[in-house]
């Protein structure tokens, strides 16, 4: 076989090519020191740089949730000395060699290239003493972390906490988390961990064979700077939230307070409660355990998660939707003797009150004048409807003011409280098989009925509004300056017109100067609406409810207070919330005797 | 039945073994090597990493069934095919360009259930069949006018589609076509008026037009002075001086109005004109310091630090070459230069066997196509090339490319093996 003369030439050609690479290869690999200089002396160490959380302010702008730092002690096993000096390492650190050996197998088998966290959250104080003899120890060096801290220890339930992501997160983000990053676990940090993350930065520095830094890696060019996260700023008022942790010491209960014209939540108690600060760092976890073995159940976030039988605090609903239905008006009255009466059983009241009009009845709490009024409700012959379809009507008022529902509160885990649908009711008893009687608990609040102390606030809100309100929320804003976006809840109307609230305004008023809640609800100069309650507790003493708004003519907060094993709501409940209407509107308390009797009291 | 049987048989008895052994080793070089680029990789991408190595183990088993396919079939209906394959993958890369998915700048990639098809993989492998198939005859004589625009038409069509793209890289593959031509009967001068442009085009680019204007001015006065013949060999000069201008001047004129602006970065940093650290100066200095750090036996397969950290970006796909030369040293980068240079040869032997001229072309075709992605992808790791990004053949990540040349090598053993039974 012939070949060509171009086969030569092109032979030719490729061994001229590769004999250049071969070349070029021969030079850099074998003659050219300095590629393995860079690899092997000065190696660059590619360093995670934290974002600082975002910072939360209450609305009054005082920091509320800070950063602290604190450090991690990193290591690269590829980069420790083999001959490094253990023992003296160890008493640096002041741990013991075998927690040491076994520590570096643990990172080893995890990864002998990639940086891993050798000993995690050491203090400021602490870890200035590593530091001083840190630089012997190639290998070994320090991140900055920071973790949250808490100036004022209250308010834990709202504001959450944080911890390290665990495997599902880090699945879950595609990349965005990597083990060691930190993520808002519970609460305002949960909800709002988008904005409060940031974004990690990358820096590349040169550390030389003794581990120092001799500078940033090309100029720092390659770094990216973190991003600090978004600061919050909250509706909740701080200093109002301290006290009326304050007063709910050594009880057990909820208060939610709510500025009703925008939906902005001033305060959110739950009690007990916890010190936030316990919940920072590598102690959460043995705090958590104390902290969910309590009877007391401090973990439990009772505002949005407890739910109470509303008891006479339902009537001023119960008032509105028979309005709007065209049940009663302002002049209608039903005979009180002391008592509703079905066959056998008894509705009692606490008086026997007469025949008192709309007014009266919410401002004395009749009973048997709701339970008429439930009844001509629900089994309104005139309406051609069955009883079944009048209580669906009559529900999906009552769902309006967020009963039975999420109020969309900002944070996790809300209940929706209980408020059953009529298809309930047929499968309990039978289709077409009950009527307004068989369920008569439900007109003043008790039976299949139960709402947390945040619905109870909400629909105070949409009371105090005259028929609309804001879903409730925690955050006003997010971000400072140019970015800074205001958030504010979904808008809800009520369905109810706006005529038909002048009665119970003038009703709950009345709760608080001549009504049940007279005694320690009335504040001079501000006119307060109210209504108490009496949740009823098949367990224990009932539990107090007081709800109200202030003042009257212009309402500026609207409050619901739970007491809970502490009777009847008008002694213990209506007092706090009293104080804490003054408070806020005064600035200051003109009861120091009341205020007194509160502080001091345990109910548990 | 049984008559196609035996001659599968005869045809799988008769592959080319140095051929396919060579190339099976690729394979799994490159799939070791992509397994060691991930390995242990920096936090975050190692889970993603780590399943491109599986993946590729998907690619290469579907490599090696298309080669029992196209060995199993007619060699003839390459022939047939050529002209079809052509056209469907000029017309996909010609779609992509539009509706693919932009990845690193170029839009080259079809989408298709979370994997890529690159259709400007595969159309190399058209345009090899479709320069082989307008030369199959043994008397087309390449003078022929045309041919020649024939020629032209068929490689200037995936370029442009490739321009449309902006895959530059592949683009420049298609010039190592000018390889068939010059040993198909083309006149060498057009290579070498090729290599006078590219010495022209360094120079515009390295200092600026006049310069390089009267370096071509000055010689040509040379020329004339030495010569015997002043006013002959005056007019002679005309037609080198003024080709040389005009390369000049559009040499200019492409970088500034037609270049990409990180193509025109990636220039400047081979000429050594600007010193970028962050874009491509970053890759290859990181490239070089892996490479260069491999020493002469190299670090041990899995033992490499530079690959490792995610310093070498693209680690897996075009700058596989760099943990080959990190981990395995001076050693293994020169067992694996001679690797290439034997599949290339062995190619090129096996093409001057080729009985029929189809198989000979082809076999040129395919040669050249490799030879530019090597020298393109590891003149561009060593620092030698500017930053391309086109694959090393069988090494480099992705599933186009490890299917593309797959199939290019499958048919140049099926052609070859024909050739020896004589079955076609």
């Amino acid at each position: 076989m012939k070949f060509s003369e171009e086969q030569r030439v092109l032979q030719i050609s490729i061994i001229v090519v590769f004999g250049v690479f071969a070349m070029r290869l021969f030079y850099l690999q074998m003659i050219d020191d300095s590629y393995e200089i860079w690899s092997r002396e000065n190696s660059v160490r590619r360093e995670i740089v934290y974002p600082a959380r975002g910072v939360l302010f209450d609305r009054n702008r005082e920091r509320v949730v800070v950063n602290r730092p604190i450090y991690n002690l990193m290591v690269v096993p590829r980069q420790v000395e083999e001959d490094m000096d253990t023992v003296a390492f160890c008493r640096l650190l002041g741990i013991e060699r075998k927690t040491f050996e076994e520590r570096m197998n643990q990172i080893v088998r995890h990864s002998r290239f990639k940086p891993s966290i050798f000993a995690a959250q050491i203090s400021v104080e602490e870890f200035a003493a590593i530091q001083e003899g840190l630089f012997e120890f190639p290998g070994f060096y320090a991140e900055s972390r920071a973790v949250r801290h808490y100036p004022r220890p209250i308010a834990g339930h709202l504001l959450g906490y944080t911890g390290e992501v665990n495997d599902k997160d880090i699945e879950a983000s595609s990349g965005y988390y990597l083990p060691g990053d930190y993520i808002g676990i519970a609460g305002l940090e949960k909800t709002y961990e988008p904005y409060l993350r940031g974004l990690r930065g990358i820096r590349y520095r040169y550390v030389d064979v003794h581990n120092r830094v001799v500078g940033s890696y090309k100029d720092g060019t390659l770094d990216s700077g973190a991003t600090p996260g978004h600061e919050l700023e909250l509706s909740i008022d701080i200093k109002l939230q301290e006290y009326a942790e304050q007063l709910m010491r050594n009880k057990r209960g909820s208060v939610v307070a709510i500025e009703p014209e925008s939906g902005e939540i001033l305060l959110m108690v739950s009690a007990p409660g916890y010190d936030p600060n316990l919940m920072v760092g590598k102690s959460r976890t043995r705090h958590y355990k104390v902290l969910s073995r309590d009877s007391l159940k401090p973990l439990f976030n009772r505002p949005i998660q407890a739910q109470y039988p509303p008891g006479s605090i339902f009537k001023p609903f119960q008032a509105l939707v028979a309005q709007q239905l065209g049940t009663v008006n302002p002049s209608t009255r039903y005979p009180c003797g002391g008592g509703y009466h079905m066959g056998s059983h008894t509705v009692k009241c606490t008086h026997v009150h007469g025949a008192l009009d709309l007014t009266e009845s919410i401002q004395l709490s009749c009973n048997p004048y709701f339970c008429w009024t439930f009844k001509n409700m629900i089994d309104n012959h005139s309406s051609g409807s069955p009883p079944s379809k009048m209580y669906e009507t009559w529900r999906n008022y009552m769902d309006q003011f967020a009963f039975g529902r999420k109020t969309g509160i900002d944070i996790p885990n809300e209940t929706k409280g209980v408020l059953p649908r009529n298809a309930y009711f047929d499968r309990y008893h039978g289709k077409s098989r009950w009527r307004a009687n068989t369920i008569i608990s439900l007109s003043i609040g008790q039976g299949e009925i139960a709402l947390s102390p945040l619905q109870m606030a909400t629909a105070m809100s949409a009371v105090a509004n005259g028929g609309w309100y804001y879903a409730p929320h925690l955050v006003r804003s997010v971000g400072s300056g140019a970015d800074k976006r205001k958030f504010r809840g979904k808008k809800f109307e009520t369905g109810i017109d706006m005529p038909y609230f002048a009665v119970v305004h003038e009703a709950m008023q009345r709760v608080v100067d001549a009504g049940t809640a007279t005694a320690y609800g009335k504040i001079d100069g501000i006119t307060v609406c109210g209504k108490t309650g009496t949740a009823q507790n098949p367990h224990g003493k009932d539990h107090a409810v007081f709800v109200c708004y202030a003042p009257r003519e212009n309402p500026k907060i609207a409050v619901a207070v739970i007491v809970e094993n502490a009777g009847f709501g008008g002694v213990w409940a209506a007092p706090i919330a009293s104080l804490l209407i003054e408070k806020y509107l005064k600035g200051e308390i003109k009861r120091p005797e009341l205020e007194k009797r509160l502080l001091e009291t345990s109910i548990l | 039945m049984s008559g196609t049987a035996r001659r599968q048989q005869s045809v799988f008895q008769y592959v080319d073994k140095p051929l396919l052994l060579s190339y099976v080793a690729l394979c799994i070089i490159g799939l070791l090597t992509i397994y060691s680029s991930v390995y242990d990789a920096g936090q975050d991408w190692m889970n993603q990493e780590r399943g491109n190595a599986m993946k590729q183990l998907a690619f290469v088993g579907v490599a090696w069934l298309s080669i029992v396919v196209v060995l199993s079939l007619d060699s003839r209906f390459f022939e047939g095919l050529a002209p079809i394959f052509y056209l469907i993958f000029l017309f996909l890369s010609i779609l992509v360009a539009f509706v693919g998915n932009e990845i690193n700048g170029a839009r080259a990639w079809f989408s298709i259930g979370g994997f890529g098809l690159q259709p400007g993989e595969f159309l190399k492998l058209g345009t090899i069949l479709m320069i082989a198939f307008l030369l199959r005859e043994k008397n087309t004589q390449l003078r022929s006018r045309s041919i020649k625009n024939s020629l032209f038409v068929v490689i200037i069509l995936p370029v442009a589609s490739l321009l449309l793209q902006k895959d530059t890289g592949s683009a420049l593959v298609y010039a190592s076509f000018l390889l068939v031509l010059y040993r198909e009967g083309m006149s060498p001068l057009l290579m070498q008026l090729g290599i006078w442009a590219l010495f022209l085009g360094v120079l515009t680019l390295l200092f600026d037009e006049k310069i390089s204007s009267g370096i071509v001015l000055g010689l040509a006065f040379i020329y004339i002075l030495f010569s015997n013949h002043r006013w002959r060999s005056f007019v002679r000069s005309l037609t080198y001086i003024i080709p040389s201008l005009l390369m000049i001047a559009s040499v200019e004129f492409a970088y500034d109005k037609v270049l990409q602006p990180h193509q025109k970065k990636r220039i400047d940093v081979l000429l050594g004109k600007v010193d970028d650290v962050k874009g491509a100066g970053y890759n290859v200095h990181q490239s070089l310091i892996a490479i260069g750090s491999g020493g002469f036996l190299g670090k041990g397969y899995l033992q490499g630090t530079q690959t490792k950290f995610d310093f070498v970006p693209e680690q897996s796909t075009d700058f596989i070459f760099c943990t080959i030369g990190e981990e395995f040293g001076f050693v293994g980068s020169i067992l694996l230069l001679l690797l290439y240079l034997f599949v290339l040869f062995r190619i090129l032997h096996l093409s001057e066997m080729q009985g029929n001229r189809f198989g000979r072309v082809y076999g040129y075709g395919l040669v050249s196509v490799l030879f530019a992605h090597i020298v393109v992808n590891i003149g561009m790791t060593i620092g030698l090339l500017p930053v391309i990004g086109i694959p090393l053949p069988l090494l480099s990540y992705g599933g186009s490319s490890q299917i593309a040349f797959g199939l290019m090598v499958g048919i140049m053993l099926r052609l070859d093996s024909g050739r020896r039974t004589g079955l076609n």
